[in-house]
């Protein structure tokens, strides 16, 4: 039997293959606007749950949650309300707050503005502008709920016009590889931190207080309602936990997002016959097997923090292989 | 009724406007306007100049939002401006076109040849036509395409002449622009703009459209790609996203369905030229370039550059790929080598010019220097190697200090000014902040050549939106507007 191609020809014949630059910038592009959404949930949750008790406990997590306590401490003597939000919004120099973020998508904007759809640059280009200008006037206590609602909306109406104008091509499977990556990553960090600083306290468990702690936990990932319809009597930290990492209908849950990878992987290996895709296919594999194989009890038996970990440092491995399969340096791609 | 009367009696929009001296095309032509332009003129009258102030601040904002912007650098931060347009198009009849259009074709045929010529047989220098020390010591005539052939002999792919019109109405060229010349990005953006912000005012009239651009660009640099290829790899070639222009490259980049690909996109092996794409190096056969020869090479030219890329003109040399447009080309466009343009013309086609000159005064001759100098108040004198409009004097509106101190920069280097008559450059009606008023206005049509030379109806209208003002550069507070080709 001669050996037949499992493939058909290329979906989209006639189009040429994606710039390596495009890709890249598209992927980056991509986490960085999933990356302020998330930023946005963490920062409003943080703010109406530590408004019960202290304003300005809790503030802590969401600087461990980045990993960004050298470069915090350096700028920062304490944790409060107003140095974590004009450190994660405005501040210039810190590269993972909102204004920095907005900058690294206007560039990556202005990079694929020939191959993005009209309607996706003309709304970046306002938003990014706008973002990049907040200021210390526009993160009051009393304005933060409105500007992070209008952050999530901004990422949301992006998303949206990306899913509907943006050609279904090379770029769009590198969009969602650098959405994807970045979910699982953001939800792993969530997790991580939040388990650890809700659980320890002991005495705390069960009562009133850690509920309505894990409750914004869920909402900071817009689960709640899914959770509650999921399972309307089962709030504790391990279904919540559980409902994070392993529910495939939840759209920002782990096994959602690595499963969206695998299979946007799968499409560049199949239907556009890129090559080096199998090893990395085969690590995602690796991932979604492990985490499929094991009840939430058993992961956090064997220790959550850990399991978060090393999946972070896979999901690390994950990108790099990316940009080592489909932008080298020129140097290598000419031995190639 | 004559043209005057008219103008003096239009109502509405055009009550103040002050009927200038210069020609105008929409209400002091001289002649009897066709009905097409009567019909602007007319609608135009009837707007309220509130509302076409209205219509005004909505271009812009939705100028802004789409970013048809071009980025100023200042100290610390890039700003992004809008080019100011005016919403009153500016009118050409089919006639007006018709010569502009023939007179732009002879013109690019004649530069290409020449271009040809001088990096060839050079039978133009022998028989004494143009000084031999002005092409060969030119600053733009580059070594390493002697001797090369360029598919079809085309040099100048898309060649922006641009043009201005006398007291008559007599069009007149001012500069060619042979090696990249911008601004067509605007010239279709803004006629979409116009449809969208006042389909009053354009709607059922018989305009030559724009929109074709793109596609015919496509085909010509596809025609001149090397020979033996089916399906060339068309590339647009950027300094990238910091370049003031990098609006329009984006804009053409899109209108012609290609890669927009910076120096580090492309790689060269084996003299032939490829990019790199997430499935591994692929072949680049024709590449609009928009960056200079400066820059292009860094094996050949400014070894300092990042944005070019080593090889290419060797992969060039040897007929791998096609530049658009082609290296050297800048000795067409000179300053100096233009006041030759008439007599190339005809030593090349044997026709008169369909377009004529600026009368112009090189100064590196004796006898243009004496005259440039007695007659310096009266003259516009330009450097030969500026562009931008910077560095020139305008000596109507200079300063006797001002004219004494250029006296000494011509006598210490004249080989680098030419001098020219001001013109009365032609005005069109143009939304000010007093009202509508007359401004100078200028035109640049763009020709795209392949297999053939084809014009852009039209092109872009620069107006110096200063009171009084000659200088229509964008740098210098010039802005555009609409060129409306009527069809009929």
């Amino acid at each position: 039997m001669t050996q037949v191609s499992v493939f058909p020809t290329p979906v989209l014949p006639g189009l040429r293959n994606l710039l390596s630059r495009y890709a890249e910038s598209t992927m980056w592009l991509a986490r960085y606007m999933e990356r302020i959404e998330n930023m946005a949930r963490l920062i409003e949750v943080t703010g109406t749950s530590v408004h019960a008790s202290n304003m300005d406990a809790g503030w802590d997590s969401v600087i461990r949650i980045n990993a960004d306590e050298d470069t915090f401490f350096l700028r920062h003597k304490v944790a409060t309300e107003r140095s974590v939000v004009e450190f994660y919004i405005i501040d210039p120099d810190n590269p993972d707050s909102i204004v920095s973020m907005a900058r690294c998508v206007r560039e990556n904007a202005r990079v694929l503005r020939p191959l993005i759809s009209t309607e996706m640059w003309m709304h970046l280009n306002v938003f990014t502008r706008w973002a990049m200008d907040l200021g210390p006037d526009d993160v009051g206590a009393g304005y933060l709920s409105t500007l992070c609602t209008r952050l999530k909306q901004e990422c949301q109406t992006h998303f949206g016009i990306t899913e509907g104008t943006l050609y279904r091509d090379q770029a769009w499977l590198f969009y969602l590889l650098g959405k994807n990556l970045e979910r699982a990553d953001q939800i792993t960090r969530l997790i991580d931190i939040k388990y650890h600083t809700l659980l320890p306290s002991g005495e705390g468990v069960g009562s009133d207080i850690d509920l309505s702690q894990w409750t914004s936990v869920l909402r900071s990932a817009a689960a709640y309602h899914a959770f509650r319809r999921v399972l309307p009597e089962g709030m504790t930290p391990a279904n919540i936990v559980g409902f994070l990492l392993k529910n495939d209908g939840f759209p920002r849950s782990l096994s959602t997002s690595l499963r969206c990878v695998y299979s946007v992987l799968g499409s560049l290996a199949g239907e556009y016959r890129l090559r080096h895709c199998g090893p990395i296919l085969e690590r995602v594999e690796e991932l979604r097997v492990t985490l499929a194989e094991q009840t939430v009890e058993d992961i956090i038996l064997r220790g959550l923090h850990e399991y978060m970990d090393w999946i972070q440092r896979e999901l690390r491995l994950i990108q790099n292989e990316i940009a080592g399969a489909f932008w080298p340096p020129v140097a290598l791609q000419v031995a190639g | 009724m004559s043209d005057m009367k008219m103008a003096a009696q239009a109502a509405g929009l055009f009550a103040t406007y002050d009927v200038p001296d210069f020609f105008c095309e929409l209400l002091n032509r001289k002649d009897i306007p066709p009905a097409g332009l009567q019909q602007v003129r007319d609608r135009l009258a009837r707007f309220d100049l509130a509302e076409l102030r209205r219509r005004a601040a909505a271009v812009e904002a939705q100028f802004y939002r789409l970013g048809i912007t071009f980025t100023v650098y200042s100290d610390r931060e890039a700003i992004d401006r809008v080019l100011p347009f005016d919403v009153i198009p500016r009118v050409l009849t089919a006639p007006e076109w018709d010569h502009v259009e023939r007179g732009v074709q002879q013109r690019v045929r004649a530069i290409n040849l020449f271009l040809h010529d001088i990096y060839h047989e050079r039978r133009i220098l022998r028989d004494g036509v143009i000084p031999a020390s002005l092409v060969l010591g030119n600053a733009n005539y580059c070594q390493a395409m002697v001797g090369i052939d360029v598919p079809g002999g085309v040099y100048v792919h898309i060649n922006g002449t641009d043009l201005v019109r006398d007291r008559d109405g007599r069009f007149l060229v001012l500069e060619d622009n042979a090696r990249t010349p911008s601004g067509v990005s605007y010239v279709l953006e803004d006629r979409q703009m116009m449809l969208r912000l006042m389909p009053d005012l354009a709607s059922g009239l018989d305009l030559r459209p724009v929109d074709e651009y793109g596609p015919r660009l496509h085909r010509a640099l596809a025609e001149v790609a090397p020979a033996g290829v089916d399906d060339p790899q068309v590339v647009l070639l950027s300094p990238g996203i910091y370049n003031a222009a990098y609006f329009e490259h984006v804009f053409l980049a899109r209108e012609m369905g290609i890669p927009l690909v910076e120096g580090r996109d492309l790689v060269v092996e084996d003299g032939r030229v490829y990019m790199c794409t997430v499935a591994g190096l692929q072949p680049v056969h024709s590449i609009y370039r928009r960056l200079n020869d400066d820059f292009l090479d860094p094996q050949v030219f400014n070894p300092d550059s990042l944005l070019g890329v080593p090889g290419l003109v060797d992969a060039y040399r040897r007929g791998n790929v096609t530049l658009a447009n082609a290296i050297g080309t800048g000795v067409a466009d000179d300053k100096a080598v233009y006041a030759y343009m008439p007599r190339i013309i005809r030593y090349y086609l044997d026709e008169e010019p369909i377009l004529t000159n600026v009368e112009t005064h090189i100064c590196a001759e004796p006898e243009g220097l004496a005259y440039t100098l007695a007659n310096l108040e009266h003259l516009v004198v330009k450097p030969v190697g500026e562009s931008g409009g910077y560095g020139l004097l305008i000596g109507p509106h200079a300063t006797q200090a001002e004219l004494e101190d250029f006296r000494g920069r011509l006598r210490a280097d004249p080989a680098n000014y030419i001098s020219q008559p001001v013109i009365s450059l032609s005005v069109s009606p143009t939304l000010c902040p007093a009202g509508v008023e007359a401004r100078h206005v200028d035109l640049r049509p763009f020709a795209v050549t392949g297999r053939d030379t084809w014009v852009l109806p039209g092109g872009l209208s620069r107006v110096a939106l200063r009171k009084g003002s000659l200088v229509v550069n964008s740098s210098q507070g010039g802005g555009a507007k609409d060129t409306w080709v009527l069809a009929s």
